[in-house]
């Protein structure tokens, strides 16, 4: 047997001892759902790098570690382990998951205003499993990707948020996933479903940590659906330990003059990948995808775009920007379909990489479909060292090199931040940006 | 149907077929075939060996399937891989050829007889697979420049031949082009010995007649150091219901400061309105820029062919060595375009820049599939790609895919695509000043392409506009 199709056969043997585990109780349309996933991982297996998409990642990492299930009661971490990951005077509200579990003591959702449910996924498969059934799993992704397709397969907990008609969310809404040091390397299947009904307004702050150097694949599934008129504003912070693996899918799907932001922003993991599809699939509907990595050492980044517009007079911006030191690489493919009819589409792509070693090393595929041809659709690379023209003109304003050098380096991530709608999330943000760009080094966390 | 329609919908012009006797080899292919096309040309061991080898290696490979085209099978089988006119003779002025060649020739304006002496221009016209007419050959020949037919380069120049042959593309790069060295039946060699600037611009001009057969031409062009050299190709092919395969090869190579600027004029049968018929162009064209600051400028025009599939590129070995694209690409009725071009940086202080314009009418999909990589010694590299795209009418598509690998961080990579209709305000605008609708539409593309036909040679130039003037007429409204 091949090692992806052995440790395809891992995942499978799990997936029956944790169907034999008690999750067989599940009601019949999540049995149905995870039964669908598992089939699709199957067929599918593990990606390798002949496949389009996995041209410039290999998973073998990944595939060379037998990930378990976590058992219950392994560590679990301080109150105080997790303030440096959760957002300081803003958002009395959240939900923390330890190694893809609910963690209710660590976790604060007493208050929340009328008309929002934020709990976790295992609890409102009891409380309101209609209002999950209606959207959990149904924005396909796991049809495409074999690591989406894991994750419902083991879908058991995660984070769900729903608002209703016309409410606002006055505060961001915090969603953390933490992985612990387990002796046996884990995998958590993080799942999150936002709802945001017709007129609501909110906004999610996710992030994703783990204890320093652990080695662990977290496997996250995001699912964003924005009603019409909708306002949904998605913070994704990835800040995985150095040595873990990060897989992630998020999609969302928009309704009619409905909004959505998801700023993707990763620092850590050895290897990252994020695949973010977006389907605008109501008229006049805007999409954001604001994004940054900044890689040190030998990490990898790969970031894979879908932009689908499926409907007219909608517009999307897409801004990544990606920060390379060290050995580290960064992947960008970025694809904009323009379906048949989506006329009036403005479309706006622009990934820019900046190489500050030798070593470092960028990938860029912007790409377009377009079927359309009443639109106005654009996209820019750059991949380069720091422009010497920049560094020029703050050294005639009197910086000294190594500080223009730093302004420069800073600017390229201050660009990102300056879109993000949270000032408490922005400010510290730019603690991190600049202790990583300008303090010469400094840990992912 | 609004009036840039009618016009985008009208017939071909150059459709038309010689009747004249073919010496054909029977359809299919296998090691007897190819034997017997080396044998009929006399070819030397090595030029077999080589043909035989590239072919057992074809058998192992796959066609691919990748681009963003779809077609119907291409049964191998049923092509005929060699057709030559009967006539075998050689002559010794143009009034022995056949007639009816002539008026082939005559039809497609390409300057032979008594237009040669006034155009200024040499040309290696193929027939078919074999040359009929050399032009201009003592002219050259002055100056030490080989430029002759494929067939008489193996005879009389085999340890050039020898030499350069496969070493840009390999007889396994790819499924067509290991289909290509098995077969190939004639094409064009230029050779520019050192320190020579070729008088005038070398032409050829290709055509494909006889029903079922594929032409397979290969091409090859070496600039000695510090030489330079301008190649023009033009196409036109005759008017088929079947779908004809047409899988050239085009290799460059520029040594020490030369020059190599090939410019490409393709205008085959795109097949008619129900995407019936048309030429599948399926070509490897690549140039290595093997020597110290040498440059290859490829600049194409793409009108015809029910499919294009071709990514004409530079391997930037020499440092300081420079590497162009220019294209214009023209997509209408039912023809799919799959081009672009890779730029390999390989030398220190390479330079790369990639324009192409990419314009979709009716139910043309237009594809723009590019590759620049920048590998680790290629310090201080730099690119700057631009890709437009423009579309006509609400069925057709344009697509941008292009792949980005630096491994070099001193290098400096740029790359913008946009994709635009023609405005309504413009439109409006040029209107108002007088002009019509399809003026002013003609006069939109034009500006739209500007910037690869002031890249093209005078008399290409005229002719890549009026062709984009006759595919597109009528196609906004």
């Amino acid at each position: 047997m091949t090692a992806p199709a052995a440790a395809a056969e891992h995942y499978l043997a799990a997936h029956r001892a944790f169907l034999g585990n008690g999750a067989g109780a599940a009601p019949a349309w999540l049995a149905a759902l995870r039964a669908r996933g598992i089939a699709r991982f199957g067929e599918l297996g593990f990606p390798t790098t002949h496949l389009e998409e996995w041209r410039f990642t290999s998973v073998a990492p990944i595939v060379a570690t037998p990930f378990a299930l976590p058992h219950g009661g392994g560590t679990s971490p301080a109150e105080r382990d997790l303030e440096a990951f959760l957002l300081p005077g803003a958002g009395r509200h959240r939900l923390v998951f330890v190694n893809g579990r609910f963690a209710p003591r660590l976790s604060a959702t007493a208050g929340l205003p009328a008309g929002v449910t934020a709990m976790s996924l295992a609890e409102a498969l009891v409380r309101d499993p209609e209002g999950v059934r209606a959207h959990l799993g149904t924005s396909g992704a796991d049809a495409a990707s074999a690591f989406a397709a894991l994750n419902t397969a083991f879908l058991a907990d995660g984070a769900y948020v729903h608002v209703a008609a016309g409410t606002v969310v006055p505060e961001p809404l915090q969603i953390l996933f933490v992985a612990t040091a387990e002796p046996e390397p884990v995998v958590a299947h993080a799942r999150t479903l936002i709802v945001a009904e017709r007129l609501a307004q909110v906004a999610v702050v996710e992030s994703y940590a783990g204890a320093e150097g652990a080695r662990y694949l977290t496997n996250a599934v995001t699912e964003v659906v924005a009603g019409e008129g909708a306002r949904a504003e998605v913070y994704r912070i990835q800040r995985e330990s150095l040595g873990a693996f990060h897989v992630a899918t998020t999609h969302s799907r928009q309704g009619r003059d409905s909004v959505v932001h998801v700023h993707p922003v990763a620092f850590g993991a050895a290897l990252a990948r994020h695949d973010l599809t977006a389907v605008l699939d109501g008229a006049g509907s805007s999409c954001l995808l604001n994004g940054l990595y900044l890689g040190d050492g030998a990490q990898h980044f790969d970031h894979h775009t879908v932009i689908d517009h499926a409907q007219p007079h909608a517009e999307s911006h897409e801004y990544f920007n990606g920060v390379l030191d060290g050995r580290s690489r960064g992947v960008f493919n970025g694809r904009i379909i323009v379906r048949p009819g989506a006329q009036r589409t403005d479309s706006k792509q622009t990934n820019n990489n900046l190489l500050l070693s030798e070593e470092a090393r960028a990938d860029s595929q912007p790409q377009l479909e377009i079927y359309a041809d009443d639109v106005k659709c654009t996209h820019g690379a750059t991949l380069g060292p720091i422009d010497e023209k920049a560094l020029f003109y703050l050294k005639s304003r009197g910086l000294g090199a190594a500080e223009a050098r730093a302004l420069v380096t800073y600017g390229f991530g201050a660009e990102i931040l300056g879109r993000m709608a949270i000032p408490e999330l922005r400010a510290q943000l730019d603690g991190l940006v600049r202790a990583r760009l300008l303090g010469g080094g400094g840990s992912a966390g | 149907m609004t009036s840039i329609e009618s016009q985008v919908l009208q017939p071909y012009k150059y459709g038309f077929v010689t009747d004249i006797d073919s010496d054909t080899v029977p359809a299919g292919l296998n090691e007897d075939v190819i034997r017997l096309i080396s044998a009929k040309k006399g070819e030397p061991a090595f030029l077999l060996e080589w043909r035989l080898k590239a072919y057992r290696h074809w058998l192992t490979m796959k066609e691919p399937r990748w681009a963003n085209v779809t077609y119907a099978d291409i049964d191998y089988q049923a092509i005929r891989y060699y057709s030559s006119p009967k006539q075998q003779k050689k002559w010794d002025s143009l009034d022995q050829v056949d007639p009816k060649l002539l008026e082939t020739f005559e039809k497609l304006g390409i300057p032979l007889g008594e237009q040669k002496r006034l155009t200024g221009v040499a040309v290696d016209a193929v027939f078919d697979s074999v040359s009929v007419g050399t032009t201009f050959k003592e002219t050259l020949a002055k100056e030490g420049i080989i430029f002759c037919s494929f067939s008489d380069a193996v005879r009389e120049h085999p340890d050039l031949i020898e030499k350069y042959l496969g070493t840009v593309v390999p007889s396994s790069d790819n499924f067509f082009a290991a289909l290509n060295a098995a077969v190939f039946s004639d094409g064009s060699f230029a050779y520019i010995p050192k320190g020579v600037r070729c008088p005038m611009e070398l032409s050829t001009y290709f055509r494909i007649n006889a029903s079922s057969t594929g032409q397979f031409e290969r091409t090859l062009i070496v600039a000695e150091e510090g030489s330079y050299v301008s190649y023009l190709e033009g196409c036109s092919a005759p008017m088929r219901d079947e779908n004809q395969l047409h899988a050239a090869v085009v290799e460059l190579v520029a040594l020490d400061h030369a020059e190599i600027k090939y410019s490409t004029v393709q205008n085959w049968y795109p097949g008619d309105a129900e995407g019936k018929g048309g030429i599948y162009n399926f070509v490897t064209k690549r140039g290595i820029c093997a020597g110290r600051a040498s440059k290859i400028s490829w600049t194409q025009v793409e009108t015809g062919s029910a499919i294009t599939w071709k990514y004409p590129g530079c391997i930037l070995q020499g440092d300081d060595s420079i590497g162009e694209f220019y294209s214009v690409a023209v997509t209408a009725g039912r023809q799919q375009a799959d081009t672009g071009t890779k730029m390999i940086h390989i030398g220190k202080n390479t330079k790369s820049t990639i324009v192409s314009k990419g314009i979709s009418a009716g139910r043309g999909q237009n594809t723009y599939r590019g590759q620049v990589k920048i590998l680790k010694g290629a310090t201080g590299a730099r690119n700057y790609s631009q890709c437009d795209s423009m579309l006509i009418g609400d069925q057709c598509g344009a697509h941008t895919f292009p792949y980005i690998d630096v491994r070099n961080s001193t290098a400096t990579m740029e790359h913008e695509a946009s994709t635009s209709k023609i405005g309504e305000d413009q439109i409006f605008y040029c209107k108002q000043r007088g002009l019509s609708a399809e003026d002013a539409v003609s006069m939109i593309v034009n500006g739209f392409c500007k910037e690869v036909f002031r890249e093209l040679p005078m008399e290409f130039a005229v002719e890549a506009q009026n062709l984009l003037g006759i595919s597109l007429e009528g196609s906004v409204g």
